[in-house]
């Protein structure tokens, strides 16, 4: 009887495991490049499911009834527009203070954090948005009483983000853009001798981080049906977790610290109590952080003099 | 030297004012532009253009600022800085002209709150030009008429301004506090409040459970947040910079939701209520005894005042905070701050000059713990009612903010900051219910248009509330680009083993 409940609270957990690994790659990319923490991320998913409810909105109101069409013009104009939130957040916050004191791109990005959020909020409304219910149906492994089911719109979730992976890493590993992202983590200031234009290179990280954020924000959306100004906050911080889980700056990492963050956050709100689980996140943060703070598939750091 | 003026560059200026203005047309005009209500959306296009128009004028007008700016030395000033200044040991201290305008525009905000407008501004010109006269003892005057003036401040000021007074000396000790953690010792605490809330839920749960005065949960809440302080200090000993901000991060909420979810403990977000305000001896301020004491009018046979509790209030407060403030500056210069300063600028060489790292770092949160668990335990006992809810992030980053904008490490900077950003969006406030009266009365004088351009100035005002978690943001952005080592920066010791005109 329990190995249903545990199989169910799985399956929850690998979808919800899997838009934290979407968000949770533009965290370790950027974190592997310039070495900071864009906590504007999470209000950047957030942005993204604002806008693929509006671009929704409209695209219902131009008569396109089909469904897959609907959501796939959607999805590219969602992530068009949000990565240019993304390159814009790079461009006004954090480009201006390279080669600034220590704390100050992370102080920007808290600001950025807060603009994001009120600047939604102050045009949206403070209410909860909704998302239509666009898929519906599942596959029930099981039978009678005893059952987990698998809705398709988890299997479109997991396929998804599975597929957006595997192009970001084709692109980071295979292509000269890839190539030249890798140098300029490795040493930027050799890659600019190179002659990598590593400002372009930074900003195109920040959008890579951006695309990923949304098609995250429109997976989401579609998922709970639910979002408001406030969502980023938490989902940000618990993504973050999921990179530093995985070992930041590595992308596969990133998509296994999220795996396994989804179904082990599914499982203790399933086992022990939702009212924690947040609780639970941020605590195996703590523990990771101090115990293994190079994370599941990331380099050690070295202290450099 | 024959100085080069070059012409300001008009195009350049323009084009980048255009695609500026574009790519906030595209960034503005889904989200601004389009209102989701329901599945369904409201266009209302002109926000969006509105905005793109704004941005345009607003780059145009910077980018001929800047150009003429640089070449301008009066004007250096508006150019963004990055570099520390150096503070020669033995020198003066801080730049003569920054304490004399501070002391001058402490003593005009202090005296408008009495009501007297232009008797403040007289007030502060005399002080400026009286500072201006004094020698060497300018910094002990300044510091006698700020603690004087301080003193009897509340008993001239409303009660309005008296509970705006008292929230301003709140931030002013949480900052402080912050400054202790990350403005000496440079470790980014993003979960301050935590230690609030453990002060302020020390208090309050403290007397329901254990009956606590407040003299008695002031030294044992300071003490509480210390502890957890300590506790938080050792896990992320190891950890620096980004890091150690999210695990604070993290350690804020987990506070909170506990706080949160722990109905039975602490009533989860219903909060603790009837939170005793503090006695003078066991005298009460209350119109009628609750504590089972002697009320404070009774007492004294004087007619009883709702203020008399908010003056209490803020003259234990101002003392604390005065206290606070002298400690601050001290240790400062003890060898824990030097080393706290050092740790800041170079843990490895700090490490292998021999200092202990552990207990410098610990130390520093510890402090900086129990500073904010005093401003806890006032918050509780000045409100009387605390929940969860005012211990979220958003909290975190106001007092970050604070520290931010004053300058890393730079307490006359804090006092500052925390003072402008909790009095402004009040007297802000303040404003736009007073002027809208105002300007109606002068509709008889005035010429039509600018008439309704003043209604409408002073009922965009009146909003000014909901815009302030952006102005903040917006703050801390741009102080970050244009200052980031704050308004008041601190000058960085340097010490010169001789001077250049001593050489044989």
């Amino acid at each position: 009887m329990d190995s249903f409940i545990i199989g169910q609270q799985l399956v929850n957990g690998i979808t919800l495991g899997a838009i934290y690994g979407l968000i949770a790659v533009g965290y370790t990319m950027v974190y592997g490049i310039i070495g900071m923490i864009n906590f504007a991320h999470g209000d950047i998913y957030m942005v993204s499911a604002y806008l693929g409810a509006i671009f929704l909105a409209v695209i219902t109101f131009f008569g396109i009834d089909s469904v897959v069409l609907a959501l796939i013009i959607t999805l590219l104009f969602t992530i068009v527009f949000t990565a240019l939130y993304g390159w814009s957040v790079e461009r006004i916050a954090y480009r201006p203070l390279r080669g600034s004191t220590r704390l100050a791109p992370l102080i920007s990005a808290i600001g950025m954090s807060l603009i994001l959020q009120n600047y939604v909020q102050l045009s949206q409304g403070a209410r909860n948005q909704g998302f239509p219910a666009l898929v519906e149906g599942s596959v029930r492994v099981g039978d009678g009483a005893q059952f987990f089911q698998v809705t398709y719109l988890q299997m479109i979730i997991v396929v998804t983000a599975f597929v957006s992976m595997g192009i970001l890493t084709y692109v980071i590993h295979k292509t000269s853009l890839g190539r030249a992202c890798r140098a300029t983590q490795q040493d930027p200031m050799m890659a600019e001798v190179l002659g990598i234009n590593t400002d372009r290179i930074i900003s195109i990280v920040f959008v890579l981080g951006a695309i990923m954020a949304a098609v995250a924000g429109i997976l989401v959306s579609l998922n709970y049906g639910s979002f408001d100004f406030y969502i980023g906050f938490i989902t940000g911080i618990k993504a973050f977790t999921a990179a530093v889980l995985g070992g930041i700056g590595s992308l596969p990492g990133a998509i296994l610290g999220g795996l396994i963050l989804g179904m082990s956050e599914s499982l203790f709100s399933g086992f022990v109590n939702t009212d924690y689980k947040d609780v639970f996140a941020f605590g195996l943060l703590i523990v990771v952080l101090i115990f293994k703070p190079s994370g599941l598939l990331g380099k050690p750091e070295i202290e450099k003099v | 030297m024959e100085k080069i003026h070059k012409p300001l560059d008009f195009i350049l200026a323009f084009k980048g004012a255009f695609v500026a203005s574009i790519i906030a047309l595209l960034l503005f005009g889904p989200i601004m532009g389009l209102v989701l209500s329901g599945y369904d959306y409201q266009a209302e296009l002109q926000r969006p253009l509105i905005a793109a128009v704004v941005v345009f004028v607003g780059r145009f007008l910077f980018s001929l600022l800047f150009q003429f700016a640089q070449h301008e030395p009066r004007l250096q000033w508006m150019l963004p800085r990055k570099t520390a200044s150096v503070w020669v040991e033995g020198e003066q201290v801080e730049s003569k002209q920054s304490v004399r305008l501070f002391s001058a525009m402490t003593a005009i905000t202090v005296l408008t709150l009495t009501g007297q407008f232009w008797l403040s501004v007289a007030g502060g010109v005399v002080l400026y030009l009286l500072l201006s006269r004094l020698g060497k003892r300018k910094h002990q005057v300044m510091v006698a008429l700020v603690v004087i003036l301080g003193l009897l401040m509340p008993f001239f000021a409303t009660k309005f301004w008296l509970t705006v007074l008292i929230a301003a000396l709140i931030y002013v000790l949480l900052g402080l506090g912050l400054n202790i953690v990350v403005g000496f010792a440079g470790l980014l605490d993003l979960g301050f409040v935590a230690f609030y809330a453990v002060g302020a839920y020390g208090y309050g749960l403290g007397h329901e459970y254990l009956g606590l005065s407040f003299w008695a949960a002031l030294p044992l809440g300071a003490l509480m947040a210390a502890c957890f302080g300590a506790i938080l200090g050792f896990p992320v000993l190891r950890m620096h910079g980004d890091y150690l901000a999210i695990v604070t991060l993290g350690f804020g909420e987990i506070i909170r939701l506990v706080l949160n979810n722990w109905t039975e403990f602490t009533h989860g977000p219903n909060g603790v209520s009837a939170i005793p305000p503090p006695t003078l001896f066991g005298l009460e301020f209350s119109r009628i005894p609750k504590q089972g004491g002697t009320p404070f009018h009774e007492f004294f046979g004087i007619s009883y005042d709702s203020s008399f509790r908010y003056i209490f209030i803020y003259l234990i407060l101002f003392i604390i905070v005065s206290l606070m403030i002298a400690v601050v500056t001290r240790l400062r210069n003890m060898p824990i701050g030097r080393a706290w300063e050092a740790l800041r600028e170079d843990e490895i060489a700090c490490r292998s000059l021999g200092i202990n790292h552990v207990t410098v770092k610990l130390s520093a949160f510890s402090m900086g713990a129990m500073v904010g668990g005093l401003a806890g335990v006032f918050f509780a006992a000045y409100q009387g009612f605390i929940n969860p809810s005012s211990f979220t992030f958003f909290e975190s980053a106001l007092i970050l903010a604070i520290v931010v904008l004053g300058g890393l490490g730079s307490t006359v900077g804090v006092i500052i900051a925390a003072f402008i950003l909790t009095i402004l969006p009040e007297t802000l406030r303040y404003l736009a219910t007073e002027l809208p009266k105002a300007i109606d009365s002068m509709s008889d004088y005035l010429p039509s248009f600018l008439h309704n351009t003043l209604s409408t100035l002073s009922d965009g005002l009146g909003d000014i509330g909901s815009y302030r978690v952006l102005i903040f943001g917006v703050c801390m952005v741009l102080m970050m680009i244009w200052r980031p080592r704050g308004l008041l920066p601190i000058q960085r010791r340097a010490y010169h083993l001789d001077k250049p005109g001593d050489a044989k």
